[in-house]
């Protein structure tokens, strides 16, 4: 024990060897989320009356607890990572679909008339014209979902040692090292910090016509 | 059907309903919890919220203070907290209220910000003084948004609480924590079950509140 980022034997993993399991974990289901809410935010966009009951299961979703979504699975899926990260995919669906619904009906009406006059069918319309339009807002939610998982990834220690970095902070305690815990929260602040910053970069990349200063939409905040 | 049976058998159990593991002194406990957090979280982020709002200032300081408060894991910090300070209050509500000022702050200066200039210039032509728009033109046009930032942080509370009972605190996360060690799983479902009622009961006071507080003039176009 002397390096600063020596890991005991019984966490399985090296330090980096942990955090390449947390952003896995924390990810993955963000992923997931994101390739289920484009069309099912779309479904909303064009079926108006979907919306206000779509919202509302999701904001009853999303009140649900993660620790109580962990335990309810583990019934079905085990003490597995796979218990970790449904309920992270559902957090990021709920948070995604609005994101994505705001996004897309914000684009104005002119912008889409102007698409059709140019000849733009409706898959080339949404794809070319109103997803770029709607990029600072889906961004905006995936920066919210992806912090706010690899946030909660941690708590996935309760359930079976599940938690990636969150795995320390039992280890910390247990034997009395705060150096473990330290580490765990540092680690898991600078990976959120930093998959936020890419996803920043990534907006800045994806939308060059909008003054470099602007704020981006506000969006839902997340639930622990 | 098994998570069900689980269910009804912790609920009818008559031992679970009595003394100091009781479903009564549980919920109390979780309660406690929750509005304490949320009481100094609101007490932080309210004023500094409004008054940003107002001036138009700050907005780029709070954007960074939410990432930044986001970015920690308020699992992590609450072991931390633990092993610096020991048992005691303070471990357990410092993480819930740095968990609930982002979304209470960032929420009520957005709102701030999204109201209509014309009535505030109306305001302002006949004769009110700058405390009179903020409480009498801003605030009720503002507030089904602000009690939509409050909503999330008092669920956020709601189920980050649950997690104080790894570090040895009462709630009803105690059921869940001490179930997945007994290995008693009916424990960890009834404790699941409660916390995710108490969620929902939460979003239906907040619910409540809303239609009790929002002005109906301004109902109709407000978010809820």
């Amino acid at each position: 024990m002397s390096g600063l980022f020596d890991m005991p034997s019984y966490l399985e993993y090296s330090y980096f060897g942990l955090v390449g399991l947390h952003l896995r974990e924390a990810l993955i289901p963000v992923l997931a989320g994101l390739l289920v809410a484009l069309p099912l935010a779309q479904l909303c966009v064009r079926v108006r009356w979907l919306y206000p009951p779509v919202l509302w299961v999701t904001t009853i979703l999303y009140a649900i607890p993660s620790l109580a979504f962990f335990v309810v699975l583990i019934d079905y899926t085990g003490l597995s990572e796979t218990t970790v990260m449904i309920p992270l995919a559902v957090y990021s669906l709920v948070v995604l679909v609005p994101a994505i619904v705001d996004g897309v009906r914000a684009v104005p009406q002119e912008t889409l008339a102007a698409a059709t006059a140019m000849g733009f069918g409706p898959v080339r319309r949404y794809l070319q014209v109103q997803l770029p339009i709607a990029a600072p807002a889906i961004i905006a939610g995936l920066r919210v979902a992806c912090v706010s998982s690899i946030s909660l990834v941690s708590v996935g220690m309760l359930i079976g040692n599940q938690g990636a970095l969150g795995n320390m902070l039992d280890a910390g305690l247990k034997y009395d090292q705060p150096r473990l815990v330290w580490l765990s929260v540092g680690g898991t602040a600078v990976l959120a910090t930093a998959v936020d910053a890419v996803l920043i970069g990534l907006r800045l990349l994806l939308t060059p016509w909008m003054p470099r200063g602007a704020r981006t939409p506000a969006v839902k905040e997340a639930t622990g | 059907m098994n998570i069900l049976n689980y269910m009804a058998d912790f609920l009818g159990d008559g031992a679970h309903w009595t003394g100091y593991d009781g479903i009564p002194t549980r919920v109390g406990e979780h309660i406690g919890y929750t509005l304490m957090a949320l009481g100094i979280a609101a007490a932080v982020g309210l004023p500094v919220g409004l008054l940003t709002g107002h001036t138009g200032r700050g907005g780029n300081a709070l954007a960074l203070i939410a990432t930044v408060g986001r970015a920690l894991p308020s699992f992590g910090l609450m072991v931390l907290m633990f092993l610096l300070l020991g048992l005691g209050m303070a471990p357990v509500l410092i993480p819930l209220v740095v968990l609930a000022i982002p979304p209470i702050l960032v929420t009520t200066y957005e709102a701030m910000r999204s109201v209509d200039p014309a009535p505030v210039d109306a305001a302002r032509g006949m004769g009110m003084g700058e405390p009179e728009v903020l409480f009498r033109v801003e605030l009720p046009v503002a507030l089904p948004l602000i009690l939509s930032g409050l909503r999330s942080a008092a669920i956020q509370i709601v189920s980050t609480a649950t997690i104080a009972a790894y570090v040895s605190f009462g709630g009803l996360g105690r059921y869940i924590v001490d179930g997945l060690y007994q290995r008693d799983y009916e424990k960890v479902v009834g404790g699941a079950t409660l916390v995710a009622a108490m969620a929902l009961a939460t979003l239906a006071l907040f619910w409540a509140v809303t239609r009790l507080t929002v002005s109906r003039g301004v109902r109709g176009a407000g978010t809820g």
